[in-house]
């Protein structure tokens, strides 16, 4: 029977979810705050003449199975991440491979070898990606099949000494592992920056190896693929007959005698709906949209206790010409630069976000989008994308005082590497968590719409009890990032809630 | 609040301490929430007597008290408590019930719609917690006011007499669960038409600075030779409330905050407090939980038992028929003076929803150190073992 389904938030998993749930014959209306949809991967332009494809830096390449599915084309190259270091010596970090100046034999087989086994931990856990969590309580059917799948690819995928390595390092810090097997700092500063990017953890926080596993899920990071994405998932939405609200923001989730049965929008207009999908963040959904008088009391509370304050800052520069980066030809800025010299400094870093202060010295990913899409600067002109870590959204100082002492200090790091650099700069925007927040809907303005740390993942992803993309409201769902498993440009939020909803009694089936 | 008491008094004493431990004779004290109360003041027998036949006072001081204000403070009680309290009328006082999530009960006590001044929530177990977790999306106030806020229970056939004596005029108004304010004494004093021992009586309820005052005024009438006056402990309480068939969480079940093991925690189904969850009203914690309950056969009870012959059941285990199957032990139990008769609370298992057709007790007694066992057949009573119509006669006998 079809369904009137709406859905809450147009960002790629909700375009994602609602292309699933329009292609199995249900009525799909999408309503999205913003004047466009595409939430992260929205087009930006923040001074005159000068955008950005999103907030998002790089992406990952979409799942294979959702791309096909949808027919999405997956775009862009894939890229190297270059580590750049003071003197010039910069570290170029491949798929499989490591290369730079001085860098021993001995760390490139590291590295390789290091990769070949993460990336096989990646896969064993990968069971797990593509289904709902299981629960572990009441299973049904498919939670025993990908329980079994997850036991036997860990036990037989990996095999017995494999698995056991697993074991020992899975629970651990990225920083004790890495000074396990190689030597080189500047490498091991490379590849923690990647296990706390975007995450309240330094590379000696426990867990940092699962999150750095996740960052494996799809290893390519492609700048330029992010330039037609988002209109790929919109166009994949539409040709599948979902219909796009823009400037429609929700106001409330309706519940009656515990059941969704439509939204109230800011200007007071009421949708009903059979079923109701949010894309939204935990908090959003459900304390201000359905409002904690409709949960349990104890519901309500873990969910507002749920780690959600980003700590990344997003910095947009518009430049007058491309910088000269030390011992960096102008081809190689089309790449992923990044800053993060060693791990002490990445921990260093870190150690300033525990007391409400932005780094000393922070971290950077940097990116120049105006090489793949010449249309977003004038003609010579450029764009330079940079991700600041740690921002922390609840400065001590405020951010409203700090912002632009913040923005300073990223520009003069990124002077120490690129000398000039300052003087280009036509025109800047620096968008803290606290303004990610407001432009993006996104409680603490954080990339995942919460921590993914492993109290915040799988079965408990964003609570035990809401981890299976249905809600405790009848006909209410998650589909965002809040949900399995997590943030990224994956749509395997908005593909696994889709399926859920078609299969689940209560929900489109 | 009161400033703390001197730290090496590990319990507080109450404001009536200087008045009630000069009547104790038999210095029987146990820890109550924090304080010194009396487990006895004399005999048990001449306590539990005075509730029935004449007039008791019981220092209820430390029950914990909250004060819940502000614009959504009806609202987030009624998101909390099973029973729908939006009707609460000023000056009107209710018994609640609350879950966890799970629909697991998690205490029990009485709401005091305070007019302006809000409401007060009586409970039996620290639940300050609760009410901070349950305030999240709720525009209140909530303030514990146990140690600001005295309390007497004056309980017993004449207590409204010895009331009328002691200065609150007007009183045999009052209907039960009702609110009156009273100045005795120049003291601002309230009085609820509210007990635990299923008789007239009433609780008084006043600030700890004028506690003696309101003591002395009622005390005073004994002092006059009008009326009998008995300060009474926790044990003949405990007599009182089994024979009134009220429930005491933690002794009468695991409360779910306490509860370790899996399967302790009881819904209020499973209490007989069926009648007081509603599903006519807006969502509160536990309700789903609730619902997919109610739609399914019960799995057991907490009951009322009547239990024959004159040995003590203590501890007993529970049958479905002599030498039958073990269904469940008595909780506790008291031998009741006025109806002659073994009463307890007894925690039973039904099959498929049903009541069991017989309830047999296993009896083990002792004859100088010597073990014997016998049978004896339990009743349950759906109502209360004691209640007569003095308890909600409006105006009550006069003395």
């Amino acid at each position: 029977m079809t369904k009137n389904i709406l859905i809450i938030g147009g960002g790629h998993n909700g375009l994602v979810c609602g292309a699933y749930l329009a292609k199995a014959g249900n009525k799909v209306t999408i309503l999205e705050a913003n004047d466009s949809v595409g939430g992260f991967l929205a087009s930006h332009q923040f001074s005159d003449g000068y955008s950005v494809n999103g907030l998002a830096g790089v992406v990952h390449p979409l799942n294979p199975k959702i791309a096909k599915d949808l027919g999405i084309k997956a775009g862009g190259e894939p890229v190297d991440t270059i580590s750049l270091g003071k003197d010039g010596r910069h570290l170029i970090l491949g798929e499989d491979g490591v290369s730079g100046d001085k860098l021993s034999d001995k760390d490139k087989d590291a590295y390789r070898a290091f990769k070949k086994e993460f990336r096989n931990y990646a896969k064993a856990l990968e069971p797990l990606t593509m289904n709902k969590p299981p629960r572990l309580k009441d299973m049904d059917t498919r939670d025993k099949f990908t329980l079994a799948k997850l036991g036997w690819k860990l036990r037989f995928g990996l095999g017995a000494s494999s698995m056991r390595e697993f074991l020992r390092v899975g629970g651990i810090n990225i920083y004790d592992v890495l000074n396990e097997i190689i030597d080189d700092e500047q490498l091991k500063g490379a590849i923690s920056f990647d296990a706390v990017l975007g995450h309240q953890m330094g590379p000696r926080t426990p867990t940092t190896v699962l999150t750095y596993l996740n960052r494996l899920r799809g290893e390519t990071y492609g700048a330029t693929s992010l330039a037609g994405a988002n209109s790929a998932f919109e166009e994949a939405a539409a040709k599948a007959g979902v219909t796009i609200k823009t400037g429609a923001a929700v106001s409330k989730i309706v519940v009656e005698n515990g059941k969704a049965t439509g939204v109230v929008l800011e200007g007071g207009e009421e949708m009903n709906a059979d079923i109701v999908v949010s894309n939204a963040d935990a908090k959003t959904t459900f304390l201000d949209l359905v409002g904690a008088p409709e949960l349990d009391a104890m519901f309500a509370k873990r969910i507002s206790t749920t780690r959600t304050n980003g700590n990344v800052a997003k910095l947009h520069f518009a430049l007058s010409a491309l910088p000269n980066f030390n011992g960096l030809d102008a081809d190689q800025l089309s790449n992923r630069l990044i800053v993060a010299p060693d791990m002490r400094y990445v921990e260093h870093a870190f150690n300033h976000s525990k007391y409400g202060e932005f780094s000393e010295k922070p971290i950077l990913e940097i990116t120049f989008p105006s090489l793949a899409d010449i249309s977003l600067a004038p003609e010579g002109h450029h764009v330079m994308a940079v991700s600041a870590s740690f921002a922390p959204y609840n400065l001590k100082a405020g951010w409203d005082q700090n912002k632009s002492a913040f923005s300073h200090k990223v520009l003069s790091l990124i002077e120490d590497y690129a000398p000039g650099v300052s003087a280009s700069v036509v025109a800047d925007e620096i968008l803290t968590p606290a303004d990610i927040e407001q432009g993006f809907n996104v409680k603490g303005g954080h990339w995942h719409h919460g921590e993914l740390t492993i109290d915040q993942s799988f079965m408990m992803r964003p609570i035990h009890g809401t981890a299976q993309y249905n809600t405790p409201i009848d006909g209410l769902f998650l589909c965002g990032a809040a949900a399995h498993p997590g943030g990224g440009v994956t749509g395997i939020p908005g593909h696994n809630a889709a399926e859920r909803i078609l299969s689940m009694k209560g929900g489109a089936s | 609040m009161k400033p703390n008491a001197d730290y090496r008094e590990i319990l507080q004493h109450t404001p009536f301490h200087e008045k009630l431990a000069p009547l104790s004779q038999v210095q029987s004290w146990s820890p109550w929430n924090g304080y010194q109360v009396a487990r006895t003041y004399d005999t048990l027998a001449a306590e539990y007597f005075a509730v029935r036949s004449s007039c008791s006072v019981f220092d209820m001081t430390p029950m914990e008290k909250y004060r819940i204000k502000g614009p959504d403070a009806i609202a987030f009680l009624n998101r909390m408590v099973t029973r729908d309290v939006s009707n609460l009328k000023p000056g009107r006082v209710t018994y609640v019930v609350w879950c966890n999530d799970e629909g697991k009960t998690l205490d029990d006590g009485t709401i005091f719609h305070l007019g302006k001044d809000g409401y007060r929530l009586c409970a039996a177990h620290h639940q300050l917690d609760w009410l901070m977790t349950s305030s999240i999306g709720f525009d209140v106030s909530i303030e514990k006011e146990t140690h600001d806020v005295a309390a007497l229970s004056v309980q017993g056939p004449t207590s409204c007499s010895v009331l009328l004596e002691a200065g609150f005029a007007g009183l045999e108004e009052l209907k039960p669960f009702g609110i009156m304010n009273f100045t005795v004494q120049g003291v601002d004093v309230m009085v609820s038409r509210t007990g635990f021992t299923g008789d007239l009586g009433y609780e008084v309820w006043m600030d700890p600075d004028h506690a003696i005052t309101i003591f002395d005024a009622i005390y005073d009438v004994k002092e006059r030779g009008l009326y009998d006056i008995k300060p009474i402990g926790l044990d003949a309480l405990e007599m009182v409330r089994i024979e009134a068939g009220f429930i005491l969480p933690g002794d009468d079940f695991v409360t779910a905050e306490t509860a370790v093991r899996n399967g302790r925690e009881r819904s209020p189904f499973e209490l007989g407090l069926g009648w007081a969850v509603s599903f006519d009203k807006p969502y509160f914690t536990g309700r789903r939980a609730l619902e997919k309950e109610a739609d399914e056969p019960i799995k057991r009870r907490l009951v009322k038992l009547a239990i024959e012959g004159n040995k003590t059941p203590h501890d007993s285990f529970l049958y479905d028929g002599k030498n039958g199957k073990r269904i469940g032990t008595i909780k506790v139990t008291i031998w009741s003076p006025i109806l002659k008769q073994n009463l307890a609370v007894a925690d039973i298992e039904y099959q498929n929803g049903k009541e069991p057709a017989e309830i047999w007790a296993e009896i083990y007694y002792q004859k100088e150190l010597e073990w014997k066992s016998i049978w004896a057949k339990c009743e349950i009573s759906e109502k209360p073992f004691w209640s007569p119509p003095r308890r909600s006669k409006t105006p009550p006998d006069r003395f």
